[in-house]
Parts: structure tokens; C-alpha cells; sequence
């Protein structure tokens, strides 16, 4: 490719844009197995990532896939996988053991409508509570929803980021519609785009597992004598599973590096928020409808607002409790039998009517017309 | 190679988690001897993996060395991951039987076929040791377990033959009792490329040997020695005669292109076609 020097502009399809952004961000090593609606990630990478010197490889299973971008992160390389739902069920053991282990890597979720085989070629949002909940243990997640293909290259940076700041796996929960649509793409310049790299031990420090919130990450392979382990370990590797105040000392710094950042981590779209009777909540191919209706609520005299959430997890409980103070309603449109609507329900802690708006099927979009109707429907007594 | 071996050199001074008489201190010892005897002062040019079980735990973290000690059943794809980063290091699996061909028999296979630039050694116990003594896919026919109290009824995998079928560049099989011939093996395997398997047939007195009619390690030794076969012999035996004996010896010795080679040939050439 030839060098820019300034941004360019593109016409990419979701899952391409999310290639191009994970080479962008520094990935060099995917590992994948072919799932629909996600396998253009592997094809586009697969044809780029060795231009540049990368690695693509097509494993076994998603066991397999996950299992190699955690070993290949371990190297110092930034690392992702992608898939759908089954496959992201198989996942979920190694993006337990990324987490325990502190491994940097992106995985990418593009969701389809399950549960299991479901809807292979249709969009759904149902794995919001396993992006949240997926592994056993007590985990805390990360997870990315970008409602637009400029949105899938922005977050798949973000993710990658995240990923190597935190120390921890971070999922990039895309769907069908988002990932399967052309839209153009603005790309700024290598220079102007900002990337994080992990912070790499100095000489003397040996604590890969403790001490501090993110700790320093070896690379294997230059002589740390690195000791990587699922079991519970103390601060510099070596397991010791029977002790309660390792186990807690480890799996609480686990949780708090994520759940103390929560409002660094937090990132959302809003528009009307401190003005409105009633708010939706939305987020990825859903709020793609949500302009129009607020648009055309505002027109017939409803004072409607938004809050699009692009980091899903952790929840960004704050600002949905302090707009749950002043709206009446909170609509939350979701393609899946409600997921994101309890945590929202959790959030505004009784200070908002929260209603539903649901629809699954998989061809099937929630409509601006439906949304308005909905707005109509719950401000009719108001 | 002048200087006298000594294990300790290569180890965490960590209390090591085996049984009395347990087969994995037979191949600590020997692995350790054999990168000795090659010229390793240290460990610095390996990386271990593992996954779960008494085996997984040879290297990690007993060896002073990086070791990565995986989930149940994806060490050879933790490996794959880091071999394929750094074609540079040496990349050794150590594992159980459960952990290598039950729950992560497809890995290797798929490894075998990659042929993937790492060495696999397998502690065959022939049970699922850890977990109390359940039934392995290694395990003898008619041997009790905890879940076969009657006796397995079911006939037990032959990895090195799978190995060597799926297409590993070294494929060996000796047991405890064959010390020297396993070290020779192991620093045999530890200079060649590709994909290296070496199956370790050893005892667990504890999980395996008290159910399965043995007094204790010794009695189990006595049964290695007394019933392994080697290869050329065994030629000669029909499958019946062979059904309970442990045939040792070298399965595959050979040259084929390796996955690290195939693979930054593949990027070689994609550079290749975009500076044209």
C-alpha cells in the first residue's frame, strides 16, 4: 500500500474496516475458524497482515484460535481473533484464562441471532450478558459496540488500546448489520492515530502478576523466566491455589483494574440528556434508528433524548442514573428478549419507568417508525 | 559438557508436587540430563508449555525457565502461538495423556499435520492421575479405574502410531524403565525442526497402579520391562500377541517442510507481491 500523508477515504465493509484497523492498531498474529457473519476479518487479514509481516492462521476449533492469540501475545505481539456466537460459547475458556492471566487481545464477537446454530446469516444482540458473563469465576469484561463501519475501525483501535493498557482481553461486540454494510471510512494518518503498547518490565522488576494495578508484561522467550498460569498465583507466577489470601488478593486486583476505571473506560453518545421526558438507551445497529425517531418525537412536541453507549462493559452506570433522575421513560430497543434492559433497570434504581422495545427474527431491524411508535405509546398519559 | 550434571541448576528451588515413586521425577531427570548433555548452561533458549494434570506441572514452575502453564487440553495451541512469534526458541509441550490426546487430542493431530516446530512429550500414565483415577483413552482394556470398576471396556489409542500417521517429522515411544534410551531421544528430538512427539509410558503407583493390581512403582517397572517390545520385534507379532504389550523404540524419523518454514515463506512471497 502506498504511504498517505494525510487521511484517507474509503468505502469498506464493517468486517473489513475491523482488519484494517487491527493492522492499524499493530496487530500481527490473528488466529481464527470460519464462522458467519465474521469470516471476512479472517479473508481480508489473511491477504494484508502477511504484507506486513504478520501472521494469519486458520486453527482447529475457537478453542484452538483463542489458545494461540493468547500464546502469541505472550511473545509481545498485539494479537486478535474473531467469530460469532457458537463460536464465541467455545471461547470462553481462553478468554477466562487471557484474564487471569493479565494477556492483552482482542476479540472480536460479530453476533448473529442464537441461541445455538440459530440464525447463522441474521443480526441479533443476544451475547451482551456473555460478553458480560461468559466465563466462570468472578471476571470483569470489556466490551466495544460500534454502530457504524467507522465506528468498527475507531473501536477495534480503542479495543487494541485498551487491551494493552488494562493488561486484559477486550471484546469488540460488532453485529451482522454493522459488519456486513458498506459505508465509507475516514482513515486519519498513521502519525495521527493514537496507540497504546504495554509497558515492558525494567531490569529490575520481577512482580509480572502483582504489586501494582497493571503490572509489567515479559515478553517469553527473553530470558525473565516468565511462569504464566491459569491457577491462582502470587505476584510472580507461581501458584499457590490453597491459600485464601492469594486467591483474593489476585482475583480483586483482576476485577478493580477494570471496575475502577469504569469512567475512564466509559464512552457514549448523547444528545438531549439533561432535558428529556423520555430517553432511549441504545446501542450498535439498533440506535441506527434512534435519530430519526428522536428527530421526529421532538417534532410532534415530545422532548426526547439519547444515550448510545459504545463501551458496553463495564456498564456506564453513572450517566444512565443520573438521566434516570430527570426523564420519566427510558425506552431500551434491543434485538434480543432483553439483555441491556436490567443493568439499565439496575442503573436507574427506580427513578425512571423503563420500558422494553424488542424484536428478534433476524431480518428484521427495529424501524424509526416503530421507535416513535413506542415514544407515542409511553408519553400518552404523561 | 565436562561439568557434572546436576538437576538443581535447572530448577526453582520449589518443593516438587509428585507422588513417592512418581514416573514424572524419571523424566525431569532425564529431559533435564539430555539438555545438559546438548550444552544448555541454562534454560533460556526454551519455552515450556502445559496444560492440566501432574505431568503439566514437570515444567511449570518447576523449571527455571518461561514457562506457560495453559488450560486443560490447549497447550499445543499456546504453543503454536508462540513458536509461530518466535521461530527462535525452543518450543517443548509436556502433558498427560488426558491433557494431550483426551481432551486435546484434535490440537495434536493438527499440530502433527502442521508440523509444527515443536517437541511433545507425553507422560502416559494411562489414567486421569490428578483427578483421583479415572479411565484415560490410554488406558489398558479390563483395567480398573475409578470409572471402570469392572475394567475399562474400551480399547486404548495408539498416539505414537496416530503421531506418526498424522504426519510428525520424530515420533518415539519408550517407558520409564528405558532411561538412557529416552535421553538420547530427547536430545535427538531437540535438534531436529517440525513436529517431535516422544511418549513417555509411565507409572502413577497412586492413581493408577493400587487399582490396577500393583504393590507399588516397582512392580509397575517390573511390568514395563517385562512386557515392552521393540519396534523390530514386534513386526514379527501378530495384533493379538501385541494387544498388552508396550512396544518401544523409534516410529518415524524424517524430513518434511515445517510449519515456521511454510509460514514466512507465505510472507515472504506477500511482500514480495506488493513491492512488484
Amino acid at each position: 500500500m502506498k504511504k498517505h500523508s494525510e487521511s484517507t477515504t474509503h468505502f469498506w465493509q464493517g468486517n473489513e474496516a475491523c482488519a484494517e484497523a487491527a493492522i492499524a492498531a499493530g496487530c500481527r498474529f490473528f488466529a481464527g475458524y470460519p464462522i458467519t457473519p465474521s469470516s471476512e476479518i479472517a479473508e481480508h487479514l489473511a491477504k494484508r497482515l502477511p504484507q506486513v509481516g504478520g501472521i494469519v492462521i486458520q486453527m482447529e476449533d475457537e478453542l484452538a484460535s483463542i489458545g494461540a492469540i493468547v500464546g502469541a501475545s505472550w511473545t509481545g505481539a498485539k494479537t486478535m481473533t474473531a467469530t460469532s456466537g457458537p463460536g464465541f460459547s467455545l471461547m470462553q475458556e481462553g478468554i477466562g484464562y487471557a484474564f487471569m492471566t493479565e494477556t492483552p487481545c482482542v476479540i472480536v464477537d460479530v453476533q448473529r441471532a442464537g441461541p445455538s446454530t440459530g440464525q447463522a446469516t441474521k443480526c441479533g444482540q443476544g451475547d451482551v450478558m456473555q460478553s458480560r458473563w461468559g466465563t466462570h469465576g468472578d471476571y470483569s469484561a470489556i466490551a466495544l459496540s460500534p454502530n457504524s463501519v467507522q465506528e468498527m475501525f475507531e473501536l477495534t483501535i480503542r479495543a487494541f488500546n485498551l487491551a494493552e493498557r488494562y493488561r486484559t482481553p477486550v471484546i469488540l461486540l460488532a453485529d451482522e448489520i454493522i459488519a456486513h454494510m458498506r459505508e465509507q471510512v475516514t482513515i486519519p494518518t498513521a502519525e495521527a492515530l493514537e496507540i497504546a503498547d504495554r509497558r515492558k518490565p525494567q531490569n529490575s522488576e520481577k512482580a509480572f502478576f502483582g504489586l501494582e494495578e497493571v503490572p509489567p508484561m515479559p515478553s517469553v522467550g527473553d530470558g525473565h523466566n516468565v511462569v504464566v498460569t491459569g491457577s491462582t498465583h502470587d505476584e510472580y507466577g507461581i501458584r499457590v491455589t490453597a491459600d485464601p489470601v492469594v486467591h483474593r488478593k489476585l482475583v480483586e486486583r483482576l476485577n478493580s483494574k477494570i471496575q475502577n476505571h469504569a469512567k475512564d473506560l466509559s464512552d457514549f453518545e448523547t444528545y438531549n440528556v439533561e432535558n428529556c421526558q423520555v430517553c432511549i438507551v441504545c446501542y450498535g445497529c439498533t440506535s441506527r434508528a434512534v435519530y430519526e425517531a428522536v428527530e421526529n418525537a421532538e417534532k410532534k412536541g415530545i422532548r426526547t433524548g439519547f444515550i448510545r453507549l459504545k463501551t458496553l462493559w463495564p456498564f456506564p452506570e453513572e450517566i444512565i442514573s443520573k438521566m434516570a433522575k430527570t426523564a420519566k421513560t427510558i425506552i431500551v430497543p434491543e434485538m434480543n428478549l432483553k439483555q441491556l434492559y436490567y443493568e439499565v433497570e439496575r442503573a436507574a434504581c427506580g427513578s425512571a419507568r423503563i420500558v422494553s422495545l424488542n424484536k428478534i427474527g433476524g431480518s428484521v431491524l427495529i424501524t424509526p417508525e416503530e421507535l416513535l411508535a413506542k415514544i407515542l405509546e409511553v408519553t400518552r398519559n404523561d | 559438557m565436562t561439568e557434572t550434571f546436576s538437576a538443581q541448576k535447572y530448577l526453582r528451588d520449589i518443593k516438587p508436587p509428585f507422588c513417592a515413586g512418581c514416573g514424572a521425577y524419571t523424566v525431569t531427570n532425564v529431559f533435564l540430563r539430555a539438555v545438559h548433555e546438548l550444552g544448555h548452561e541454562d534454560l533460556s533458549k526454551f519455552v515450556f508449555c502445559s496444560g492440566i494434570g501432574c505431568s503439566a506441572w514437570i515444567p511449570s514452575p518447576h523449571f527455571l525457565a518461561d514457562s506457560v502453564h495453559t488450560l486443560h487440553g490447549r497447550s499445543i495451541p499456546v504453543a503454536t502461538g508462540i513458536k509461530l512469534m518466535r521461530p527462535d526458541v525452543n518450543v517443548v509441550v509436556f502433558g498427560g495423556d488426558g491433557d494431550i490426546v483426551g481432551i486435546g487430542l484434535s490440537h495434536f493431530i493438527h499440530a502433527a499435520r502442521r508440523n509444527l516446530d515443536i517437541l511433545v512429550i507425553m507422560v502416559n500414565n494411562m489414567v486421569y492421575g490428578m483427578t483421583g483415577g479415572q479411565v484415560a483413552p490410554t488406558t489398558p482394556l479390563k483395567t480398573k479405574t475409578t470409572t471402570t470398576p469392572y475394567g475399562s471396556f474400551e480399547h486404548p489409542l495408539d498416539t505414537a502410531k496416530l503421531a506418526a500417521a498424522a504426519g510428525a517429522c520424530y515420533v518415539a515411544r519408550w517407558t520409564t524403565m528405558n532411561t538412557n534410551e529416552l535421553k538420547e531421544s530427547v536430545k535427538k528430538a531437540l535438534q531436529m525442526q517440525g513436529f517431535r512427539f516422544i511418549e513417555v509410558v509411565s507409572q502413577c503407583p497412586t492413581a493408577f497402579g493400587r487399582r490396577a493390581g500393583f504393590k507399588d512403582a516397582g512392580e509397575m517397572l517390573k511390568w514395563f520391562k517385562e512386557n515392552s517390545l521393540p519396534i523390530k520385534q514386534a513386526e514379527k507379532k501378530s495384533e493379538d500377541e501385541l494387544a498388552t504389550r508396550i512396544i518401544v523404540g523409534e516410529f518415524v524419523q524424517r524430513l518434511r517442510p515445517t510449519l515456521v518454514e511454510t509460514v514466512y515463506q507465505t510472507i515472504k512471497e506477500a511482500k514480495k507481491q506488493i513491492e512488484d
